[in-house]
């Protein structure tokens, strides 16, 4: 009785030096892109702001960004949760096929996913095109972590209304709904922050958001000044967003109040009236948001024939993303790693300042990590311009939360009290570490390496404008054969990219059902 | 003599709060000592720090004379200390047997020393190739003591390593381990919170209360002869009497009876165990009726009305008797009788 938890927590060991010196240096990295957005605001000077940003273009750039996410959002909430409470609260036939295949569009980059719209359906555009393409590229970041919640619910809590005279509806909106908040609120965040990031997609269907404009301003002009700008109001966005998301999940903790294990929930009777409906939403759904992608890159894989797998750029192509995608996740998981250790070790305002300062440097737009790297390196590290550092810097800046989720749970599945016993085994602490902490570790570290390479397989806007001359990708081989309208020539990257990201669904699926949240 | 290990004026706290104070005491080579007390009072700390997981704010710990903290320091894995957690805290990503020889040397890490190992515990050598999650806690906790035996450890650490067991498997587990513990001649130390665990298991018993030793002896002694009220109702069932002392004899409502000399006098209060109140169907002398009985199989728990003597208030006394008495029931009138001596404790 006496090994209260709260012992573990005042018998809170020094915090290391070195690691919380190499934690801030990383989060410091990580905080450049906003510096360098509110550094180049302040540079250019409030006249010459202002005449780049109030006129009509960006008026419009706003209007259709905030369009979009105010459409988008609410439509992959109700997707997501509809999808959700299907698959683990009902009998619907087939629910474990169903729970899978809804995770799956994610193995889809919705650059490729708004590929195989465009050619399906040339006149697709505009605004209703975005909110389509991007609903069903995104309701699985609502639909995973509302599952996840949905199966961790004590069910002895509906049952409670049920019993206080609740109709089954009204449990759905009065006690379900508000116990999937957290879930909710940080899927829809998830949801915004790609909407506001994503490029290729857009550029497919004509659709002008912020990212698109700042990426046609640089190209075109080379107008750093202008870029910057927009890259200002997109920023100023996304802090909107964080700030936003903060505000619906609130303080609170919908934890389970009381001692023992959850009881699975006993799944509701559809029936004969909403079986079939419920099926025929389900089956829309997938064939929408998987289906017509994997027919679209098959038919023109069929069209192009075998000509179009040209074995030399193709093998090329797959190990310079293999490269990039190692690289990549060697260099992100070992810098998130102190952060990861502080967070579990060491808990406390230092290391939520850590976290946070990762996390909100992160959910910028590639576009602005890729435009403050590109200044930062021409203007002092010169030689780097467009070198592979920087490019793999840009990774690890976009990516290094994934890994720092992976990490934290991993580290948090070695007790101190394992190193503990090893010591009293006559191991040295060090020794201890690499030969208990680290090894339990292992797994999750191996599925924050794959979810970051992964993120780079598929990374297309800082690629393009990082990379140094002559590189080729899979996204940006993808990218410019599409763009040269040679769709047949493009599907092989796209079936190599859908590929190599099922994993990461996978995993992102496993890890659904021990934790809740992404 | 040297002891297998002294611990002087140990003093401990976290964020200003103490949890430690002044500790100290010496444990023979070979022996078993229990430190009990009840949850909170630092017992479990102080394991921590002879470990030598943490280290204390003032004061010394030494292992067979050698100081290991306090005026010098050295790290637990250099300490010749074994140390079996509450959960047994097994490697989950190692086998039982890659547990068990995870701290010995690679060359000595052979099949017929886990064996040998796993036979001490009572286990099959065939349990070397299972997983831990694949034991019930009884068999973890065995692993884990076989895995803290292997380097042949000059003291064992024990930290309540059968509270997580049921009751049936705690008893049987805790004869296992006293055995082996014995047979290898390794001096001892558990803590617990489980007082019947303490009594039965170790030869010399440390009560900890609020961070402070409260008393330290052998289990008779401190059953007998507790150091304060406190302490008596910690380590077992305990009837308090108001009393006055004149001489060697207590008036109280059980009749005069004999007190262990402790330099009392006058009113103060006394102690009696449950089986030192003897019951008999025949009501002569000091007499009372059963008010109450709670059955307990091999035992059961008599509260008992006593009748006023000797301008005593009205009192209820438990007493223990066996679970066979049934002439006792409810309302029945029964004579009471004191046997051996009270002990005496100042208001």
């Amino acid at each position: 009785m006496d090994a209260n938890p709260s012992r573990r927590v005042t018998a809170r060991p020094h915090l290391p030096v070195v690691l919380a010196a190499l934690a801030v240096m990383v989060v410091a990295a990580a905080v450049l892109p906003l510096g360098y957005v509110i550094a180049a605001t302040i540079d250019t000077g409030w006249s010459t702001a202002a005449a780049l940003l109030f006129r009509p273009r960006v008026a419009e750039l706003l209007t259709n960004t905030v369009l979009l996410v105010v459409v988008t959002v609410p439509i992959c909430v109700a997707v997501g949760v509809t999808a959700a409470w299907l698959v683990e609260r009902t009998q619907v036939p087939g629910a474990t096929v169903w729970a899978v295949l809804l995770a799956a569009p994610l193995a889809v980059p919705a650059f490729v996913n708004s590929y195989s719209w465009v050619t399906a359906v040339p006149s697709l555009g505009g605004l209703s095109g975005g909110v389509l393409i991007a609903s069903l590229s995104y309701f699985p970041l609502v639909y995973i972590p509302a599952a996840a919640t949905l199966r961790r619910l004590d069910p002895a809590v509906e049952e409670s209304a049920r019993a206080l005279g609740a109709t089954p509806w009204a449990v759905f909106f009065r006690i379900v709904l508000p116990q999937l908040r957290v879930a909710l609120a940080g899927g829809a965040l998830l949801v915004s922050l790609h909407l506001l990031a994503e490029y290729g997609a857009f550029v497919f269907i004509r659709f002008d958001t912020f990212t698109t404009a700042i990426f046609e301003q640089y190209q075109s002009t080379f107008n750093g000044t202008a870029a910057t700008m927009l890259a200002g109001v997109l920023v100023l966005l996304c802090l909107t967003l964080l700030v936003i998301e903060s505000v619906v999940r609130g303080s609170a903790r919908y934890a389970r109040i009381g001692p023992g294990v959850a009881r699975r929930a006993v799944p509701a009777q559809l029936g004969w009236r909403y079986t079939p409906i419920s099926l025929l939403f389900l089956a829309l759904v997938i064939v929408a948001s998987l289906g017509v992608p994997i027919v679209s890159v098959f038919r023109w894989l069929a069209i192009g024939g075998w000509a179009v797998w040209n074995w030399d750029v193709v093998g090329s192509t797959l190990t310079q993303t293999l490269g990039f995608g190692l690289a990549g996740a060697a260099v992100t998981c070992v810098l998130a790693f102190p952060i990861a250790w502080i967070s579990v070790r060491h808990p406390g305002r230092f290391s939520r300042g850590l976290e946070s300062s990762t996390y909100i440097s992160s959910s910028l737009p590639g576009i602005v990590v890729a435009l403050a790297l590109v200044t930062v390196s021409i203007r002092y590290l010169h030689p780097l311009y467009q070198s592979v550092p920087v490019v793999i810097a840009a990774y690890a800046l976009l990516f290094v939360p994934r890994a720092l989720v992976n990490l934290r749970a991993g580290l948090a599945q070695a007790p101190v009290g394992l190193e503990e016993a090893a010591q009293s085994l006559g191991v040295a602490p060090l020794t201890a570490i690499v030969r208990v902490t680290l090894r339990l570790a292992a797994p999750a570290t191996a599925a924050a390496g794959a979810l970051v390479f992964l993120g780079i397989v598929t990374e297309l806007t800082a690629t393009l404008l990082l990379a140094p001359t002559g590189t080729r990708t899979l996204s940006m081989q993808f990218w410019s054969l599409s763009s040269e309208i040679d769709y047949a020539g493009a599907a092989p990257y796209a079936l190599i990219m859908i590929v190599l990201s099922l994993p990461m669904t996978y995993v992102l699926f496993n890890q659904s059902k021990k934790a809740a949240g992404l | 003599m040297t002891y297998a290990l002294e611990v002087q004026r140990l003093d401990k706290s976290y964020d200003g709060a103490p949890v430690l104070r002044h500790i100290a005491f010496g444990v023979e080579p070979g022996s078993t000592t229990a430190i009990v007390g009840p949850s909170g009072c630092g017992k479990t700390t102080l394991l921590r720090l002879i470990a030598g997981f943490e280290k204390p704010d003032n004061g010394t710990i030494s292992l067979t004379g050698r100081v290991v903290a306090g005026d010098g320091w050295m790290p637990p894995h250099r300490r010749s200390v074994g140390y079996v957690a509450q959960d047994g805290a097994l490697f989950p990503h190692a086998t039982v047997g890659a547990n068990i020889g995870f701290g010995l040397p690679r060359r000595s890490r052979k099949n017929s020393t886990i064996s040998r190992l796993l036979e001490m515990v009572s286990l099959d050598p065939s349990f070397a190739s299972r997983r831990p999650d694949q034991l019930s806690g009884g068999q973890q906790q065995r692993v884990a003591l076989a895995r803290a035996l292997a380097r042949e450890p000059e003291l064992m650490l024990l930290d309540e390593p059968f509270s997580a067991l049921d009751a049936g498997l705690r008893a049987t587990t805790r004869r296992i381990v006293a055995d082996v513990l014995a047979q290898a001649r390794i001096t001892t130390i558990l803590v617990t919170h489980d007082q019947p665990e303490a009594l039965s298991f170790a030869d010399q018993v440390a009560v900890m209360s609020d961070g402070r030793l409260a008393q330290i002896g052998t289990p008779r002694e401190i059953y007998a002869t507790p150091i304060s009220i406190a302490t008596a109702q910690f380590i077992g069932d305990a009837v308090i009497l108001p009393a006055h002392i004149d001489g060697n004899r207590a008036r109280c409502a059980l009749g005069d009876i004999p007190v262990a000399l402790n330099n009392i006098q006058g009113k103060c209060q006394i102690m009696l165990r449950p089986e030192q109140i003897d019951v008999t169907t025949n009501s002569i002398g000091i007499t009372g009726t059963v008010a109450d009985i709670e059955y307990l199989g091999s035992e059961m728990l008599l509260a008992i009305q006593v009748d006023t003597t000797n301008n005593a208030a009205p009192q209820m006394v438990t007493v223990r008797r066996l679970g066979g008495a049934t002439l006792l029931t409810p309302g029945k009138r029964i004579g009471i009788r004191v046997l051996g001596e009270a002990i005496a404790y100042r208001n």
